[in-house]
């Protein structure tokens, strides 16, 4: 369960060009919550993200998951309870490390890294099954290097990193844009296998109105650091793309319409 | 023909100075390569290292452990240089020159306020000695030297492998995947920083007593002797040695070879005095030729 209260974030503070990326922003998952996040460009939804995993701290409000307050612990222990993978494909992997290794990392996430061995023989039979769940061949190339992979084959592997010890909370900023239609929707597949086999709480953010709309039971959209709709229900289940297109022109008055084009193009 | 024998002559110390810079070429090897990072304290912790070494054995010390005590004094300093950094949050390159300048005043005192103080191999039991270099019998420290370079690579593949040596990697090669895996990328960098350090200053410890003294500028020009080592090592070796190991030794072998060819033009003539300039260019140009490659081909593509 996250609790996000009211939680505030200002860029360039006290400057000519300060920015509310958050302001006062409130919002509450339930256990097993698969929630899409849409909104145009600097609406506050990677600003959301990074205040949630620490990568940005909180000028005020909370962050709060099953009970215990984030607010103030640093990034790398947040990571302990929270899985997540990037819009870059060369973010979430070390390029120089062989595939193994990098899941090997991941499945100590949280934990001291001491001097016991980087990764176990154990573990590597762990990995060849997970692996071959991807359905990408990757089970047999355990020892490549993350930096020869294509950028879809590093999103699934940072997928797998990322759901590899069960997170309380699973994060996904816009993990598909950068990637082909197909690949991407693919590695949307994917998530949405592993998000429900798990029952992973998670929060994914994403530019395209269909995809917001066809997976998760729940969908926000955010304007200027607040939000403005939260869908679920049968309610979600009957959304289409012009209704949404409709609500972003009556909330989010301000908006001007580049943002509109985009968002419809992403649509299509 | 004279020439020749004097270049022939001169290899055993080449190949012994190359062994001992190639432990200081590690050390780099771990900050550049391995954490990213350009750490120019290994100037100042080679001198504190011999300083240390060279004090402890002139006050009757066994040369072994003085050699660990100066590896931790090493690994101190470098502590120091990754505070500055992380704690203060001066760039590394800078907080590396202020653990350096630093070191200047403190290797003068641990010196006892002498500029070089000696030890002979006459007078104390030292590890190894450059008067031993073209002699055949165990007291060589051409043997010595081999073996302290393949232990301690070995030792450090083992630690790469570990689950600290794994997050050490994953810190340098990504920090935000690293901090998105639960790793403390401020602590590690400055455990690295500490290991590089201590290695440096091992090798300072066991280069005084090969060469007899420890001296205050013993140091100066470390990292880019080291940093030649590791491209000239990677840069010949690059196909073959695949392996972390194996790159290693490549750099070994690396800081080898720029000993050999070092002592080959000296004996072309080239004057001592040239030998920092000479160096600089050498290293310039290798750490230039991947930009320069791939500039070409930019162009290339242009066209």
């Amino acid at each position: 369960m996250l609790e996000v209260k009211n939680v505030t974030k200002i860029f360039k503070k006290g400057t000519i060009n300060e920015k509310v990326a958050l302001n006062g922003l409130s919002l509450h998952l339930d256990p097993g919550d698969y929630v899409t996040v849409i909104g145009g460009n600097g609406a506050g939804k990677s600003t959301l993200m990074n205040c949630i995993s620490g990568t940005m701290m909180l000028d005020g409000g909370s962050v709060s998951l099953n009970g215990k307050d984030l607010s103030r612990l640093p990034e790398y222990k947040r990571a302990a309870m929270i899985g997540r993978v990037f819009q870059d494909p060369m973010m979430g992997t070390a390029a120089t490390m062989q595939i193994e290794e990098n899941l090997a990392l991941a499945n100590r996430r949280g934990k001291v890294h001491g001097l016991r061995w980087g990764i176990t023989a154990s573990e590597r039979e762990l990995f060849r099954s997970k692996l071959a769940e991807l359905n990408l061949g990757l089970e047999d190339r355990m020892t490549t290097k993350a930096g020869l992979l294509s950028g879809g084959q590093r999103q699934a592997v940072t997928l797998l990193m990322a759901t590899l010890k069960t997170p309380e909370l699973l994060l996904l900023d816009e993990h598909t844009a950068a990637l082909d239609p197909i690949t991407a929707g693919k590695v949307l597949e994917l998530t949405d296998k592993i998000v429900t086999k798990e029952k992973l709480t998670t929060l994914m953010i994403t530019h395209n109105m269909k995809d917001a709309i066809a997976h998760g039971n729940r969908l926000i959209m955010m304007d200027s650091g607040r939000i403005v709709a939260d869908i679920k229900g049968e309610e979600k289940k009957n959304l289409t793309v012009k209704d949404l297109l409709d609500l972003f022109s009556s909330t989010c008055e301000e908006r001007n319409l580049t943002d509109k084009m985009m968002l419809s193009d992403a649509g299509d | 023909m004279n020439l020749l024998t004097s270049i022939l002559n001169s290899m055993p110390g080449a190949v012994s100075q190359g062994l001992v810079w190639g432990t200081v070429a590690i050390g780099v090897y771990i900050t550049y390569r391995i954490l990213d990072i350009a750490d120019l304290s290994v100037d100042g912790t080679i001198a504190t290292g011999g300083a240390v070494c060279v004090m402890l054995i002139r006050g009757g010390m066994n040369a072994w452990i003085a050699v660990l005590i100066a590896m931790l004094a090493g690994a101190v300093a470098g502590l120091c240089t990754g505070l500055f950094h992380i704690k203060l949050g001066i760039p590394a390159i800078l907080a590396g020159i202020l653990t350096q300048l630093a070191l200047y005043s403190v290797n003068l005192r641990i010196l006892d306020s002498k500029s070089n103080q000696a030890i002979s191999v006459d007078k104390y039991s030292l590890l190894v000695s450059s008067r031993y270099v073209r002699t055949i019998g165990l007291n060589n420290p051409l043997i010595l030297l081999f073996v302290i370079c393949v232990v301690l690579i070995i030792l450090l593949y083992c630690f790469f492998g570990t689950e600290l040596g794994s997050a050490l990697r994953a810190t340098g090669a990504n920090p935000r995947m690293a901090q998105a895996q639960g790793i403390n990328t401020n602590t590690n960098i400055i455990i690295g920083l500490a290991l590089s350090n201590g290695l440096t200053a091992f090798a300072g410890a066991i280069l005084s007593q090969f060469q007899g003294s420890a001296d205050v500028n013993m140091g100066r020009g470390a990292i880019v002797i080291g940093l030649a080592a590791v491209t000239i090592g990677e840069v010949l070796f690059r196909k073959v040695f695949k392996n972390f190991g194996l790159k290693l030794f490549g750099v070994v072998i690396g800081a080898i070879i720029y000993y050999i060819v070092l002592q080959i033009v000296l004996a072309l003539g080239l004057n001592t005095n040239d030998l920092k300039l000479l160096t600089a260019l050498i290293v310039a140009v290798f750490l230039g030729i991947p930009h320069i490659k791939a500039n070409m081909a930019a162009r290339a593509h242009k066209d």
